[in-house]
């Protein structure tokens, strides 16, 4: 391994901020009680929880900290969510094609025990089309289960404005949002919404892995996942991720704290990179809409070579990111976020993810750029497709000269 | 992360022998870039069939490339007689073992040697074989020569040497009757006697108590074997079981859908 790390995955999962780490150690040691029992020492932990509770409603501005409830993660919201669905009658489910698996393999499932599911296409930014969504919504249709942002390329579903629609066409219809990679990017207020249900996951956020939350608006029916005790007011059986839960609450509002930050200068390193990659890179490119996106990720191609060996090379140099190549997901198929907005194959398994955080420096972002395009144009070498990549270089070079006499380079809209 | 040999590590971090030959002698490829993984390999032999120069280029990931860079290792300075005998496995024993998820990248290693082959004796390398899996285009014959030279014995593993099934998986159950093809061209698994009546009556019977007898009684009522011919099971529904309107459909429905289950089709339950 290499001495430094430069951790760009951010989306994978973050660093839990001191912050978090500090409120959560004494819960771990000398206030080890169980929020259930009926003494001041358990009990003491149970007013903890409320806070945790409150900070965590704050993140996503709910009306009340009574509608949230804590899971062991972003999978397990998605779950509660998708199998508390109470209506037998109702046998339609909508999401999309570029859903997180822990919704699309739920949607699986549920199809198996008579559920219908419509998979939503997105075009080639990675956008729905708002009257094709409108036009699926039935009578019968139990739930919308859509994300805010996708994991892999960023961009954001207009999710406010199609729980709107959702709700207009059949008041009945349960909205979930999968909020997992939105929290702490962009605001969030669901009380302001027609959003019914919205997950969100604690490691995603800076604080530690195993834990989530799931917000449930008040008066929507579900039926629990996780039957046990009457914890989580019987919506979620088991004891509580006592530590867990108080280091969320302190991340999330860590989390509103650094949303300013994430959104200028998070998302200034994250342009500069992904500019710098494209001037120095002739064959890399960007997937995903550029303007509907959250400020911390960049999703880009290299075209005619391939991801693994890409982040294998970035991994010796100390570089985490990650890839939509076939190779890294352990199935051998490549990513169905980007097979579903159309992007090439020759760009698919060429894809790198770079994710950034509050902890990303200018200082990091300036040794990428100035470390990766050796490892691409190394890595050129051995693509047997040379003729395609020189053919591709003279394209660019042809765009660049002409981008910079039109001035559409700087605006990043090259076709 | 998967965990590579050290010697993986070597060849995809600093590879050897990438590039392409003008003149070359023969050459090979295999794999697409849809699928994930291509490979081109260009040989120089000389009169007396010696391989002296080899060079590679590869779409692919760092297993890939280490095989590539391995082959070409592999054959520089060896007879075309002494390369065609290199199979999947030497590659992969040349790195130290591949993950089992990579092995595929080892038969691709082979295939481009195979091809180059073919291509140096100016036979077509056209694939006559019916592709099996239509994901990956992997053919019937590649399929069966892989789990004859590694021995294998299960579609995940066919998966992990040739990539076949990875996708859909719609073609699984035509790989499982490769292998089973294979399997028993190897004597691993005996082509099926039939039971003998004892034996028949004997397995018919732990079927009646054990899945459907419980159920029953559940009711008050039971089951008991009469008798067995051919594909013929002879019941009688025993206690309420036997005056009961719907006893035909607890017969059809649920006594032979459950016997169906486990001894095949084509048998049929007929109340003695």
């Amino acid at each position: 391994m290499s001495e430094k790390t430069i951790y760009l995955d951010n989306n994978a999962t973050t660093r839990v901020c001191d912050e978090a780490v500090e409120a959560m150690l004494p819960f771990l040691t000398e206030k080890y009680g169980n929020p259930s029992s009926m003494h001041e020492f358990g009990g003491q932990v149970g007013n903890s929880l409320k806070k945790a509770r409150l900070q965590v409603s704050e993140l996503i501005g709910a009306a009340s900290p009574d509608e949230i409830i804590f899971t062991s993660c972003g999978t397990e919201s998605s779950n509660t969510a998708l199998r508390g669905l109470i209506a037998p009658h109702k046998k339609h489910i909508i999401t999309t094609k570029v859903e997180h698996p822990c919704v699309l393999n739920v949607t699986k499932y549920l199809e198996k025990k008579g559920y219908e599911t419509t998979y939503l296409s997105v075009n080639s930014e990675g956008e729905i089309d708002l009257d094709e969504f409108k036009n699926s919504i039935r009578p019968d249709t139990a739930i919308v289960a859509i994300m805010w942002a996708n994991n892999e390329t960023g961009v954001i579903f207009p999710v406010e404005k199609m729980a709107e629609i959702t709700k207009e066409k059949n008041p009945e219809t349960i909205f979930f949002v999968d909020g997992v990679q939105s929290a702490g990017k962009i605001p969030i207020n669901v009380k302001n919404t027609k959003i019914d249900m919205l997950g969100i996951s604690g490691h995603k956020i800076h604080a530690p892995k195993g834990v989530g939350a799931l917000y449930i608006r008040k008066g929507t029916p579900i039926t629990p996942f996780m039957l046990g005790g009457h914890q989580e007011r019987g919506k979620r059986g088991g004891t509580e991720n006592v530590s867990g839960i108080i280091a969320m609450g302190t991340a999330s509002e860590q989390a509103l704290n650094y949303l300013d930050d994430e959104n200028t200068r998070v998302k200034n390193l994250r342009d500069k990179l992904e500019k710098g990659i494209l001037e120095r890179i002739f064959n890399a490119r960007v997937n995903g809409s550029r303007i509907n996106r959250v400020p911390n990720t960049a999703n880009i191609s290299f075209e005619y070579i391939e991801g693994e060996l890409i982040l294998l090379h970035l991994s010796d140099l100390g570089i985490c990111a990650s890839s939509g190549s076939a190779c890294t997901s352990g199935n051998l198929e490549p990513s169905h976020v980007l097979r579903a907005m159309g992007v090439p194959f020759t760009a698919v398994h060429g894809s790198i993810r770079f994710s950034l955080s509050r902890y990303t420096t200018e200082e990091e972002i300036d040794y990428v750029l100035e470390k990766l395009p050796d490892v691409i144009n190394k890595l050129n070498l051995i693509s047997p497709f040379q003729k395609e990549l020189k053919e591709l270089e003279e394209m660019k070079r042809g765009c660049l000269a002409l981008g910079k006499q039109k001035g559409c380079c700087k605006a990043g809209k090259c076709s | 992360m998967w965990e590579y040999t050290e010697k993986v590590k070597e060849h995809y971090k600093n590879p050897k022998n990438v590039g392409s030959i003008e003149d070359a002698d023969a050459i090979g490829e295999a794999g697409s870039l849809s699928c994930g993984d291509a490979l081109k390999i260009f040989l120089k032999i000389d009169a007396n069939g010696i391989v002296t120069d080899a060079k590679f280029q590869t779409f692919g990931c760092g297993s890939a490339v280490a095989s590539a860079s391995a082959l070409t290792e592999l054959v520089i300075g060896k007879h075309i007689d002494e390369i065609e005998k290199i199979t999947n496995q030497d590659i992969a024993n040349e790195l130290g073992g591949l993950p089992p998820q990579k092995m595929h990248c080892s038969v691709m290693g082979h295939e481009a040697l195979e091809s180059a082959l073919a291509n140096y004796r100016g036979e077509s390398s056209d694939k006559k074989s019916k592709v099996v899996c239509q994901c990956f285009g992997v053919t019937e014959e590649l399929i069966r020569e892989v789990v004859q030279h590694n021995k294998l014995k299960t579609i995940e593993e066919v998966t992990n040497y040739t990539k076949a099934g990875g996708g859909c998986g719609k073609c699984k159950d035509d790989i499982q009757k490769i292998l089973n093809d294979e399997l028993q061209k190897l004597g691993e698994i005996a082509a099926k006697k039939p039971l003998t009546k004892t034996q028949m009556i004997i397995k018919v019977n732990n079927i009646l108590e054990n899945y459907i007898a419980e159920e029953l009684r559940k009711d008050n009522g039971d089951i008991e074997l009469i008798d067995i011919e051919g594909n013929n099971i002879y019941v009688n529904l025993k206690g309420a079981c036997k005056n009961c309107p719907s006893s035909n459909l607890t017969l059809k429905n649920f006594v032979e859908n459950i016997l169906r289950e486990h001894l095949g089709e084509e048998v049929n339950v007929i109340e003695a």
